[in-house]
């Protein structure tokens, strides 16, 4: 009777009455001083275990999944609901961040960052950042580019920006939902040992996409070698966050799929770069004679340049 | 508009305000490119829905992260904070009627910054206090963001 009910949700009662009921029940109380006295203690007595919990994430995780399954209990049509998603604190939002830009080998930055509450503040925030980074630095690296010459008349080009927030949107919800997909049907499959919900996959690839801010920032040096290192760098971090993410989940499968799956997700991650480049960045370092009147559209310049 | 409002005039919300500065910097933005080209300024339309779209999501934002504040004194505070981005695109246009070089673009440079911080630290002194204390920057952060946008194109704006 006493398990029934302790298997149930409830409002905490204090920790008294709920270990009278069940003495042997793990109790985590949190803003105690002294239990939090206790547990650095604990810690130190044991830095080698604390590390290779750390790795795997498996000490703190299970404590906080026990933790995050009760959490998501109201029902979808209400405020509350959604407030769920949004309960991250600032320096979780920059750790998040911090950890998509410095991705250690063998850390898995859902494990280790999002495990428990994965939040849509991230990816909603760093999508729209990097839509307006995108459109006002590619107007930016235009206008520098045909500065000068007499014939080009500046505008603002505010159509791309509605272009843009179509094409990153769709990318970092719609990618995550088919992913999901194939790994939910692949679970049916093979039993994998890790597996993600949806809004991890999502998280993921919001954080992933932070690297591109900057990226896109700097694209403005009119430089095309520049660019293409700039690219190909941002490609290899934002990247390995996701293979790192994505390789565990996927590697207990065939071998060929595994490959495949992990393949796919850094082709659509690399499409995305280069057809960002390619849309909102003429090609610099062209030379017009005067007379020839410069497109607006960035691709005829592009086939002029090849 | 000047941070040192008491919450008591945030109860008495109103959208008039922001309607009418909403409408005149859609319409004061309109005059540019007004050729069909494809790549032009922004369109009354889009300004607007930019502008309230915009406000929307940051009221939203707010409130997900757990703020205390209601959601129309939220879109009344956004919405006035938008006047002096529009005194500063009644400047510009005066500017731009005088010439459009160098000199002219570091004036307009100069002042829609001095507007786009007036404006962002105005609407921050209102919501921020409603915050939990932990998340007070990431809610201004999607503020400055709106801002920064609306600066952007009272800057970029080019008269036909």
């Amino acid at each position: 009777m006493a398990a029934v009910d302790d298997l149930k949700f409830r409002e905490f009662d204090d920790a008294a009455h709920l270990l009278a009921a069940n003495p042997d029940a793990t109790t985590i109380s949190i803003d105690e001083p002294a239990e939090a006295h206790k547990n650095q203690h604990s810690r130190r007595q044991e830095p080698g275990r604390e590390e290779d919990d750390e790795l795997l994430g498996t000490d703190d995780s299970d404590k906080t999944e026990l933790l995050a399954g009760q959490k998501k209990s109201a029902p979808f049509w209400t405020f509350e609901y959604y407030q769920t998603f949004f309960d991250v604190d600032t320096y979780q939002v920059l750790d998040r961040i911090k950890g998509s830009v410095f991705p250690v080998p063998g850390r898995n930055f859902v494990r280790l960052y999002v495990r428990s509450n994965p939040d849509l503040y991230g990816p909603f925030w760093i999508c729209a950042t990097l839509v307006f980074a995108i459109a006002v630095s590619g107007n930016l690296s235009n206008f520098f580019i045909h500065l000068g010459r007499p014939t080009y008349r500046y505008v603002p080009e505010f159509r791309k920006v509605s272009i843009a927030a179509t094409t990153i949107y769709a990318y970092a919800w719609l990618v995550p939902l088919a992913l999901w997909g194939f790994l939910m049907w692949r679970n049916s499959k093979v039993m994998n040992i890790v597996s993600y919900s949806f809004l991890e996959i999502v998280c993921v690839y919001g954080y992933s996409l932070f690297v591109y801010i900057p990226t896109a920032i700097l694209w403005i040096i009119p430089q095309k070698v520049v660019r293409w290192v700039l690219m190909i760098f941002s490609l290899c971090l934002s990247g390995s966050v996701l293979v790192m993410t994505f390789w565990p989940a996927v590697r207990d499968d065939n071998r060929r799929i595994a490959l495949a799956t992990v393949g796919t997700i850094v082709l659509l991650h690399a499409l995305l770069s280069v057809g960002c480049l390619a849309y909102f960045f003429d090609a610099p370092e062209v030379d017009f004679p005067a007379p020839i009147i410069p497109a607006h559209n960035g691709t005829t310049l592009i086939t002029k340049v090849k | 508009m000047y941070p040192k409002k008491s919450s008591t005039l945030l109860r008495d919300w109103d959208l008039w305000g922001p309607l009418v500065l909403c409408v005149s910097l859609a319409l004061m933005l309109q005059g540019g490119s007004a050729d069909s080209k494809e790549d032009g300024g922004p369109q009354f339309a889009e300004v607007f829905v930019i502008i309230w779209f915009g406000a929307v999501v940051i009221t939203l934002n707010s409130k997900l992260l757990g703020g205390t504040i209601s959601f129309f004194q939220s879109l009344c505070v956004l919405g006035y904070c938008v006047l002096p981005l529009t005194v500063a695109m009644l400047v510009c246009r005066l500017v731009l009627l005088a010439g459009s070089g160098t000199v002219s673009f570091i004036i307009r440079l100069i002042v829609v910054i001095a507007m786009f911080a007036w404006s962002t630290l105005a609407s921050t002194a209102f919501l921020a206090d409603s915050q939990p204390p932990h998340r007070k920057a990431l809610v201004v952060y999607p503020i400055f963001l709106f801002y920064f946008v609306i600066s952007w194109m009272i800057l970029t704006f080019t008269p036909q």
